[in-house]
């Protein structure tokens, strides 16, 4: 009896001291490097984690059993993560940090590679551990790289498309100035003329650098410094500053997020809309789609010729604390293969990243905006690549969303971004 | 909730003394004290080892971290090189708004970045706090005087009353944002065409709106346990001698729900000071409707230390702000609650 009664209390404080010191390891400081975890466990084979946002449209786990059918061996186990990009983003973070040898492929937004590669987290797919990218759309594969080197190889990609109104636009817009030439029609009709998403959030970011880079500026130059302070950029960002002053942008767009502005064009009320391609399948099937026969698809409007969208999408990445590391790479060289590239684009209507898919006639009669992507993904600039992605992202959409109410003029929101993207650069 | 809340006295937990069940026997009485209080503080040490390890731990770990530097780009590699130590430079930076500058040093933040959103962080929040806290509570004593009456379909009107507070407020919030949508109802009921989410005060407003709807319930029901504790023979004294209906509330209502209100006042204003859900669905924070907290999230992504400065500082905020309660508005949370002793009065 006597003995019972201090084991219990005595037990209890040994599995919570534990449990302490295994939180321990994981929090506080960040440490660069990796490079001997880089090297580590190169030729090692068994089974192993593949980690992806939530599997809406069922493409990953039919993907998964194939694999485990020819390879009994090395098992690949489907860890799904919740569907919003923020905390996806978080569960990677807090799993590196701790060295989770569990997380061994994980899918990556393009968005994050460059963060991840700094911290030393991703394994360099170079050498040994090469993934042939030929024959994949290159800005796909920028975006997968930092520095000159491929941390993530492309798996699927997404550019922005110009959705118009066929019945009222005689030809496609091919420049910025044709298109708002043609806001005149647009009056006539009483309808808003273009929109994308101009609320302040991520997708004003991707909107305000599509704006730059059309026009030939740039948010960072080569080696990752700001590069904003230019005539180029300018132009770009007063394009949309003016659409919106003069009202061919509808005021009510700075509360537009993807959907919103998509309702909008569905019902009717927009004659130009900037969106990914998912709305094509929306707008084309759903009943209460005003234009299904009358939806028109071109690619984003630029300064002489097709603008430069931004570029989404996800990656493939080997973590370098994977255990397993030989079948990480063959499984990523699975993913990225035609044949799985294939069943992403007809069973996830995710856009692949090899170019020649998007000629393959069965794709096309499928998905048929697949040859205005294509233009679209190769005139794609990659969101600006930089470890301070977060840092970017917030100056760029704060002080674009001030210069689109009115609240600055461009020359100085774009000064302000500079300077804010400096500061973060310049550490602490 | 209402009734671990209430101003129901509640026994203070037997924290490490004995409770002695049978009268002592002369001998041994010592060695039996000396051995329950043992056995107590066995019993007692999961809890303590819990409670250490899920508040004391990263607290202080927090703490710890916020007088760390954030790391640094390595500009020939290209990782990232842990800080080191940084002294009181996180918290300065803040309440300075200073951000660091590319030659070394630090200049005054520019717009676009976290760091000057600092002090319009904090005033949004505090703005937040006091109206939604002051219709919270004006609404919610209305309400929990109509549920305190008796009459038919009471309880039901209270199960109603629940619904809003029980919805996730994630779920509350992206309701709202439908209802505040340019084409949404809120502008097609008033035929207006204001954009909701698209400037200041409209969008300061459609968070107030949105909240008030969420936690008013809440604080109804507070009140509502405060209302009951009152006998009803009071009342019916003071009729007799002849108040009227707002002297009675004026005179007894009020002085005696006010233990129980302050308290629900204080839970209210604390819940408030770290709101982030509901803007950061309805607004993602744009238009000066960034709260401290949503900052703080903000800020964890692009650095931990830093944001565990911000953190601390928002903790010392929303501290004084108890202590103050506690201090000089008499709200008493933890001793026994005055509410039953005037009662008796």
């Amino acid at each position: 009896m006597k003995t019972r009664k201090f084991l219990l209390p005595a037990a209890t404080a040994g599995i919570l001291a534990l449990t302490l010191s295994a939180c321990g390891g994981g929090g506080g400081g960040t440490t660069g490097g990796g490079g001997t975890d880089a090297e580590a466990n190169l030729d090692g084979r068994g089974p192993i984690t593949y980690v992806q946002g939530k599997d809406n449209s069922n493409v990953v786990r039919p993907l998964v059993e194939k694999w485990n059918a020819a390879h009994p061996n090395e098992k690949v186990t489907f860890k799904e993560q919740t569907d919003q990009a923020d905390q996806q983003h978080d569960d990677l973070v807090q799993h590196y940090q701790a060295k989770d040898a569990n997380y061994d492929v994980a899918s990556v937004d393009v968005v994050w590679t460059a963060e991840f590669a700094a911290k030393g987290w991703l394994q360099p797919l170079k050498d040994k551990m090469a993934v042939d990218t030929t024959g994949m759309l290159k800005p796909t594969v920028d975006a997968g790289s930092y520095k000159g080197t491929l941390y993530a190889a492309p798996v699927s990609s997404d550019g922005g498309i110009l959705y118009y109104r066929k019945d009222l636009v005689p030809t496609a817009p091919k420049t910025w100035a044709e298109m708002m030439d043609m806001c005149s029609i647009a009056k006539a009709n009483n309808i808003g003329c273009y929109s994308g998403q101009f609320k302040q959030y991520e997708g004003l970011t991707v909107n305000a650098s599509e704006a730059i880079n059309s026009f030939g500026g740039s948010v960072l130059d080569k080696d990752g410094k700001p590069s904003l302070n230019t005539a180029d950029a300018k132009a770009g960002l007063e394009n949309l500053i003016k659409a919106y002053k003069d009202g061919n942008i509808p005021q009510e767009a700075i509360t537009y997020q993807e959907e919103e502005s998509r309702r909008a064009f569905q019902s009717g009320n927009l004659l130009f809309l900037r969106n990914w391609p998912y709305v094509y399948n929306l707008a084309t099937t759903e009943g209460s789609s005003v234009v299904k026969d009358k939806l028109g698809m071109t690619a984003l409007p630029g300064k002489d010729g097709p603008g430069a969208s931004s570029l989404g999408g996800h990656s493939a990445a080997v973590s370098v604390y994977s255990k397993n590391k030989a079948t990480a790479l063959d499984f990523v060289k699975f993913l990225v293969d035609a044949e799985q590239q294939k069943f992403f684009a007809t069973q996830g209507s995710l856009a692949p990243v090899l170019g020649d898919l998007y000629e393959d006639k069965e794709l096309v009669a499928k998905l048929p905006y697949l040859p205005v992507l294509k233009t679209s993904i190769e005139n794609a600039v990659p969101r600006p690549v930089t470890p301070f992605y977060p840092a970017v992202t917030q100056a760029i959409q704060e002080n674009s969303y001030a210069a689109l109410k009115g609240e600055k003029s461009a020359e100085q929101a774009l000064s302000d971004m500079q300077k804010s993207i400096e500061s973060a650069g310049a550490g602490s | 909730m209402a009734t671990e809340l209430g101003p129901t006295p509640v026994k203070k937990p037997a924290s490490g003394g004995p409770e002695v069940h049978h009268a002592p026997k002369g001998v041994g009485e010592d060695n039996k004290l000396m051995s329950q209080g043992r056995w107590a503080s066995w019993l007692l040490a999961p809890t303590i080892i819990a409670l250490g390890v899920v508040i004391v731990y990263p607290i202080i770990s927090a703490i710890v971290m916020s007088f760390q530097k954030d790391a640094g780009l390595d500009p020939v590699t290209g990782l990232f090189t842990a800080g080191g130590p940084a002294g009181i430079q996180n918290y300065v930076n803040w309440i300075g708004q200073q951000c660091a500058a590319p030659g070394g040093g630090t200049i005054a933040c520019p717009p676009g970045t976290l760091g000057g959103q600092f002090w319009s962080a904090t005033t949004t929040t505090f703005i937040f706090t006091i109206i939604t806290v002051t219709f919270e509570t004006i609404l919610g004593f209305w309400m929990a005087m109509i549920m305190a009456r008796t009459f038919k379909g009471r309880s039901l009107i209270r199960a109603a009353v629940l619904v809003p507070w029980a919805i996730p407020t994630a779920v509350t919030a992206q309701l709202w944002l439908f209802i505040f949508d340019f084409e949404g109802i809120a502008n097609k009921l008033f035929n207006a065409s204001i954009l909701w989410t698209g400037s200041e005060w409209p969008a300061k407003w459609a968070v107030i709106i949105a909240d008030t709807w969420k936690t008013t319930p809440f604080m109804a029901l507070l009140i509502l346990a405060g209302l009951q504790m009152i006998p009803a023979e009071v009342y019916e004294a003071a009729k007799v001698d002849g108040a009227t209906a707002w002297q009675r509330f004026r005179l007894i209502t009020l002085p005696l729900v006010k233990p129980a209100l302050m308290v629900a006042i204080l839970f209210r204003t604390l819940d408030a000071l770290r709101m982030f859900d509901l803007p950061y669905i309805l607004t993602q924070g744009a238009n000066n409707t960034t709260t401290l907290s949503i900052l703080v999230i903000n800020q964890i992504r692009q650095g931990f230390n830093a944001a565990a400065a911000l953190s601390t500082i928002t903790f010392i905020i929303i501290f004084l702000v108890a202590f103050i309660f506690v201090r000089f508005l008499g709200a008493n949370v933890v001793e026994q609650s005055g509410a039953t002793g005037k009662g008796k009065k």
